[in-house]
């Protein structure tokens, strides 16, 4: 309690911060309606009004709730298209964008992590790999990738290959990058010591790797999952905007299109909550595993 | 004989005896093929042997690889073309089997060449259409020929966009790291959501402040500064409390003010974890104005010319203009990896060198 108490200080500041930046943002609005009718607005029907704008430049924290709400639960258990109705996850709500976005995200982030482990595992064992790969994988994180993102989508739609791979690739190739890093440092983690030790005990290569690089890199593995999988989610995001085939990219995009500033802000939260708890499972994963093996405190 | 020198054998050997049809690959390109295998088979001991054979072998792959350029696809022209790659790759084996930390920089280039050959080779070979891929080559001539463009993209996005975003949200959250450290109650509870905030997809946020700040730089300027904020505010915070109670207790006894240990101590104990965000903030607030400019923008900048060009299907404007945007990433990266190398000399991390 006493650890989350100023946690929740502070975001119960923010969502106040929030609540009163609503009303001068929406109040111009509310000021033209008034004046073409004719009349004065009070302060307090000021206030009530910039609450409940339908197209409001800042919608107020209770209207994403309440968008987020509908667009996910009564969606899917009323709407027409809804997955109570007709059985199926509706193109309406976020819970059918959402999963479009996760398993390009999750898609992509298994080949990454996969292909940045396994080039790491090369680097370390290869000291021409080393010198030439290293510093490219190195300058690419200091690189903006996602510029290639549009192109990919589009190249690869027009040889015929559309849907989740494309965005997939993207997703792969963002969380790739920081996985070779990562891992390469985590695999050299082990001292000069303990190398000499394994080697008193004439241990072979492989023994060296799967009992003493392997378990030493987990902590480096898992900072680097973390990073890689928020970075594949964005990459998915970005991959969504070229061709509007759904997902949670296409929902910020569509909003911005028609204005629909509560459908943008439930989409951003939507996709905040998605990060969080990739996030979250990596970070739970990692407790367990470094528990198991007795590398956490 | 490691495998790769091997496989390079190998791979002469097959090309050198592969029935050919038509004139590919040519004998020039064969014979210093071969010329390139017998060297590093006979390789001559010692190190003036090693730079030998490390130049004879340079030699006979540009020929190679030059004669090459612009082939017709056959087996025997493949076989060539995967003999080159086996011989720069035993090349580079060779520099970085010397562990010389002056020749560091010639793998990397070696492989990157190697890389940008191979791909003009197999494209011109193959055919592929400019649509899909195009050469470096062709890459190369657009971004000669359209550089005011590019140049004006650059202003717009990094010079507007990116840099006054960078400046502010990095301003900002040094400052407002300040006050957090002041305020310890502050600090315990900003800093875990600073952290969560900072792993979000900011990104998002674009197409609010697009619709709030217009088309124009400003909107790319606010995404900017609200992906910066959060990582820079919780490096500075990080680094601020960096200090050991030893050296506070110091301080202490010198009757140090607030200010002066700040000034003295705590600022410059910080400073390696500020340049950490310095560097991690200058890729996103690049990544930030350029994916922002998808969401809308006048009709120039980087995300603009990147989005219409790859509706128009002119890969090549694409990819001159990703390869000023790598270059430019990179090099904004290595201006704050500068600076941190003068302001931080006494760090481990930067002695040693």
């Amino acid at each position: 309690m006493t650890r989350s108490l100023p946690v929740l200080t502070v975001v119960a500041v923010l969502i106040a911060l929030w609540y009163l930046a609503v009303i001068p943002m929406n109040a111009k609005w509310e000021y033209d309606q008034a004046s073409r009718a004719g009349r004065e607005i009070g302060l307090s029907e000021l206030v009530a009004n910039t609450m409940a704008q339908e197209r409001p430049v800042l919608p107020a924290p209770h209207q994403v709730v309440v968008e987020l709400w509908d667009s996910t639960v009564v969606e899917e258990l009323t709407g027409r298209r809804g997955w109570w109705r007709s059985g199926s996850l509706s193109n309406r709500s976020l819970i059918y964008h959402g999963w479009v976005t996760l398993t390009a995200t999750m898609l992509g982030f298994v080949i990454g992590t996969g292909g940045g482990i396994l080039l790491a595992v090369g680097i370390v064992h290869n000291r021409a790999m080393d010198a030439s790969v290293m510093p490219w994988a190195i300058a690419s994180q200091t690189i903006p990738i996602i510029a290639l993102a549009p192109m990919i989508i589009v190249v690869l739609n027009s040889i015929g290959i559309s849907g989740l791979v494309p965005k997939a690739i993207i997703a792969a190739y963002l969380s790739f990058f920081p996985v070779v890093v990562g891992m390469v440092k985590g695999l050299r983690a082990p001292d000069a010591m303990q190398m000499d030790q394994m080697k008193t005990w004439s241990a072979p290569g492989a023994t060296v790797f799967w009992k003493l690089r392997l378990p030493m890199s987990m902590p480096y593995l898992f900072a680097s999952l973390k990073v890689g999988i928020a970075a594949a989610l964005v990459g998915t995001i970005v991959g969504e905007l070229p061709v509007q085939e759904g997902g949670l990219g296409v929902r910020l995009l569509s909003g911005s299109y028609y204005g629909q500033t509560v459908q943008i802000w439930a989409a951003l939260f939507a996709a905040a909550i998605l990060a969080a708890s990739l996030v979250g499972i990596v970070g739970m994963i990692e407790r367990r595993v470094l528990r198991r093996m007795g590398l956490a405190g | 004989m490691s495998a790769v020198t091997g496989l390079f054998a190998l791979a002469v050997l097959a090309a050198a005896w592969w029935p050919k049809t038509g004139a590919m690959p040519s004998a020039l390109v064969l014979g210093a093929l071969v010329a390139g295998l017998a060297l590093v088979l006979l390789a001559p001991r010692g190190r003036r042997g090693r730079v030998l054979v490390a130049l004879g072998l340079w030699n006979a792959l540009l020929v190679a690889g030059l004669g090459l350029m612009g082939g017709q696809s056959s087996p025997a022209f493949w076989l060539a073309v995967v003999a080159v790659w086996l011989g720069a790759w035993a090349l580079v084996e060779r520099i970085a089997a010397a562990r010389d930390p002056r020749l560091a920089l010639l793998p990397p280039l070696v492989f990157g060449l190697t890389i940008l050959w191979l791909w003009e080779t197999a494209v011109l070979a193959l055919g592929v259409p400019r649509v899909i891929l195009p050469a470096p080559s062709q890459i190369g001539a657009r971004l000669l020929a359209e550089v005011p463009t590019l140049a004006i993209d650059l202003m717009q996005t990094f010079g507007r966009g990116a840099l006054s975003g960078f400046a502010i949200g990095c301003g900002a959250a040094f400052v407002f790291a300040l006050v957090v450290d002041r305020y310890a109650p502050l600090r315990r509870g900003l800093l875990p959501v600073g952290n969560f905030l900072a792993a979000l997809p900011i990104i998002g946020t674009a197409p609010i402040f697009v619709m709030w700040f217009g088309f124009d730089w400003p909107s790319k300027a606010a995404v900017v500064v609200a992906m910066v904020f959060f990582p820079m505010l919780v490096n500075t915070v990080q680094g601020l409390a960096s200090t050991d109670r030893m050296q506070r207790d110091l301080m202490q006894t010198y009757s140090a003010s607030w200010w002066q240990t700040l000034a003295y101590l705590r600022l410059p104990a910080a400073m390696p974890f500020v340049f950490n965000g310095l560097k991690i903030c200058a890729t996103l607030a690049l990544i930030g104005a350029i994916v922002a400019e998808f969401f809308g923008s006048p009709t120039f900048g980087m995300g603009f010319r990147i989005s219409t060009e790859v509706g128009r299907l002119q890969l090549d404007m694409v990819w001159a203009e990703i390869a000023v945007a790598a270059l430019l990433g990179s090099l904004f990266y290595g201006f704050w990896a500068l600076v941190e190398r003068r302001v931080t000399f006494w760090h481990p991390s930067q002695r040693g060198r």
